[in-house]
């Protein structure tokens, strides 16, 4: 008994301890990163906002995130309803190729999509960095919408054409509003992905970085080091929010249904 | 009265399975109908396919007079109360039971008079402004009604609308269902799979087997009357006791029946098609009675063996072999103050009359 709580200990200081450094070296007044700690200092995050690239950087991510989180989300609504809705040839096989991006390495998506665009004579921009994107966040979103599609009783969209509706009415008026936390939730976890995508997006971008690239590239500067600490610990903060929100919308989704709860990330 | 309903000829086809075979059925305006039948018999289907949620392979659809054929479901006077009641769970009770009031052309004020008299009628006078996934099972069931009835439609559909409920919820609702039926004065149809409630509530029930209906009578009909062995088998206890023809004369024929001894049974006892060589007959338990010490015949007799008895309290139901068969034989008899209840491996005589033995189509 003992020694799984010590095996649990450790392992949960070796997952999130590099991650509470962030933080603890993004206030240190010192430009190299090592113990002991030389001062509190919030210069490295006003530095932050003197840097064009960066703020360029972080608008090219969020155009990104937020077209490949809408897409994703459109795509997993047609792709949850059909599974959970309907019976077709070949259900199980074409819901499997459309999951498998979620556990396909990212080196082989981003290089064979490279080598397609490439072929295909496709240029780099940020686009083509959309598609990848949308292709790995779809299965989150299906994932996700699913339990949503799952938990709404069957009859309920039948209720409604009784009732009188046509059958994008009673869609329209029964079933998306009872599944609109999971399209939240399901938007805000594509978005949170595709902000902090890097393979992918370091194959397919263009002339213009995404976040995550660009600051792959300042790791060469030791002396950039601390702000992109602090770009980090702001990025963890960013991601911790609209997780949290984004659950909060799934669960939220799952007490107006009156479903139960199972599965979810958090 | 000419019929709501009419089907004739309906086949349904999902693939290679043959769901509904050939369903011929009449409907009267104003009666409680009732489709029973053991799951996967079709008594859903055909109820999904007068709601128009399946479409049929052969046959016609007549619905108070006009050819359902090209009307979709949300265009049918029909309306529905689901198994699982369907109930939208984002809205009010009151909005819910307006849900359908809202293609009517109604004003605010009209549809919200029509809600709050519907949701009266079901008993929930003042619920309009709760909301509807904190209602309890039976509350939810009395919202589909009244979500259904607020638009009056001609026939009411309901599709096992008390087996989520606990027994004496679904005894109260019998009656009210029976009592706003009387009321509303619409059309029912209701498909269960409880014989009991089927007996207690309708007008006619039709019975389902395989996709065909087996028999389509009253209730008391039906009971007394079963057309066949399986009907009689599925609605209540019989019992079957072997029958070898001896003789005929004009109005009766002459039966030796296991374990009761011979027995005369009228020519109009037979259902239609039945065979003059019945080789089985079907007897009730309450037409079979144990004599007990010092009570006077008043019918044929035979002798018996308790094997084994059920006691409910008002009621105990004997197993008994009678002699010379080894057949067990059930046999319900009232509870009464001056009656012993036998025990098991006690010897008796049963009393039966030979009026209630039954004789099945072939």
């Amino acid at each position: 008994m003992n020694w799984l709580r010590v095996y649990a200990i450790v392992y949960l200081v070796f997952l999130y301890l590099p991650v509470l450094l962030l933080p603890v070296f993004s206030f240190n007044d010192a430009t190299v990163i090592a113990f002991p700690l030389q001062g509190f200092t919030t210069q490295w995050f006003k530095e932050l906002a003197g840097i064009s690239a960066l703020h360029g950087a972080l608008k090219n991510s969020l155009f990104i995130g937020i077209v490949s989180a809408t897409l994703s989300t459109i795509l997993g609504i047609c792709a949850a309803r059909a599974s959970t809705r309907y019976r077709f040839p070949f259900k199980a096989p074409i819901m499997g190729a459309i999951m498998l991006p979620l556990v396909l390495p990212e080196i082989i998506v981003a290089v064979s999509l490279l080598v397609v665009l490439m072929q295909l004579g496709f240029s780099l921009t940020s686009w083509t960095v959309i598609m990848g994107h949308t292709l790995i966040c779809t299965p989150f979103a299906i994932a996700i919408l699913s339990s949503s599609f799952q938990g709404l009783d069957q009859s309920l969209e039948e209720a409604a054409v009784d009732l009188g509706e046509t059958r994008w009415g009673a869609f329209s008026k029964i079933i998306l509003p009872l599944v609109t936390p999971g399209i939240v939730a399901s938007f805000l976890i594509a978005f949170t992905i595709s902000m902090d995508e890097f393979i992918i997006a370091f194959f397919l971008t263009g002339a213009d970085p995404t976040l995550p690239v660009y600051i792959w590239s300042q790791l060469r500067f030791p002396k950039r080091l601390p702000s992109v600490m602090a770009l980090g610990t702001l990025l963890i903060v960013a991601s911790l929010v609209l997780l949290s929100v984004a659950e909060y919308f799934r669960r939220r989704g799952i007490r107006r249904t009156g479903a139960k709860d199972s599965g979810g990330f958090l | 009265m000419s019929s709501i309903i009419s089907l004739s000829g309906i086949q349904k086809y999902y693939g290679d399975y043959h769901a509904l075979r050939g369903i011929d059925l009449e409907i009267k305006q104003g009666e409680f109908f009732s489709l029973l039948g053991p799951s996967g018999c079709g008594k859903t289907t055909l109820l999904r396919v007068i709601a128009g949620f399946e479409g049929v392979s052969e046959g016609v659809l007549l619905l108070d007079g006009a050819d359902m054929a090209r009307v979709p479901a949300n265009k049918r006077p029909t309306n529905m109360v689901f198994q699982s009641y369907a109930i939208f769970p984002h809205l009010t009770v009151g909005q819910n039971v307006a849900f359908g009031l809202r293609k009517k052309g109604l004003s605010k004020d009209d549809m919200a008079k029509a809600a709050a008299e519907a949701l009266e009628m079901v008993g929930l006078a003042g619920y309009g402004d709760r909301a509807a996934h904190a209602l309890s099972g039976g509350q939810r069931q009395r919202v589909a009604l009244a979500r259904a009835l607020v638009l009056k439609p001609k026939v009411l559909l309901l599709d096992e609308p008390l087996s989520a409920l606990d027994k004496k919820m679904r005894e109260q609702m019998q009656s009210e269902l029976r009592r706003l039926q009387r009321q509303v004065g619409i059309t029912f149809i209701l498909v269960t799979h409880d014989q009991e409630e089927a007996l207690i509530m309708s007008d006619r029930i039709a019975v389902m087997f395989e996709g065909e209906i087996a028999q389509m009578a009253s209730p008391q009909e039906l009971y007394r009357r079963p057309a066949t062995r399986r009907v009689g088998e599925f609605i209540g206890v019989m019992n079957f006791l072997e029958a070898k023809q001896t003789g005929t004369s004009e109005k009766t024929i002459s039966f030796d029946v296991e374990g009761l001894g011979a027995a005369e049974i009228g020519i109009d006892q037979f259902p239609e098609g039945a065979r003059a060589s019945a080789d089985v007959v079907g007897l009730r338990p309450e037409a079979l009675s144990i004599l007990f010490e010092g009570q006077k015949t008043s019918g044929r007799v035979a002798d018996a063996t308790v094997q084994d008895l059920a006691y409910y309290g008002d009621m105990t139901y004997y197993e008994v072999t009678l002699e010379g068969s080894s057949t067990p034989v059930t046999i319900s008899m009232k509870n009464l103050i001056s009656r012993p209840v036998l025990e098991r491996g006690t010897k008796t005589r049963v009393q039966w009359d030979e009026r209630s033995l039954v004789i099945f189509a072939a």
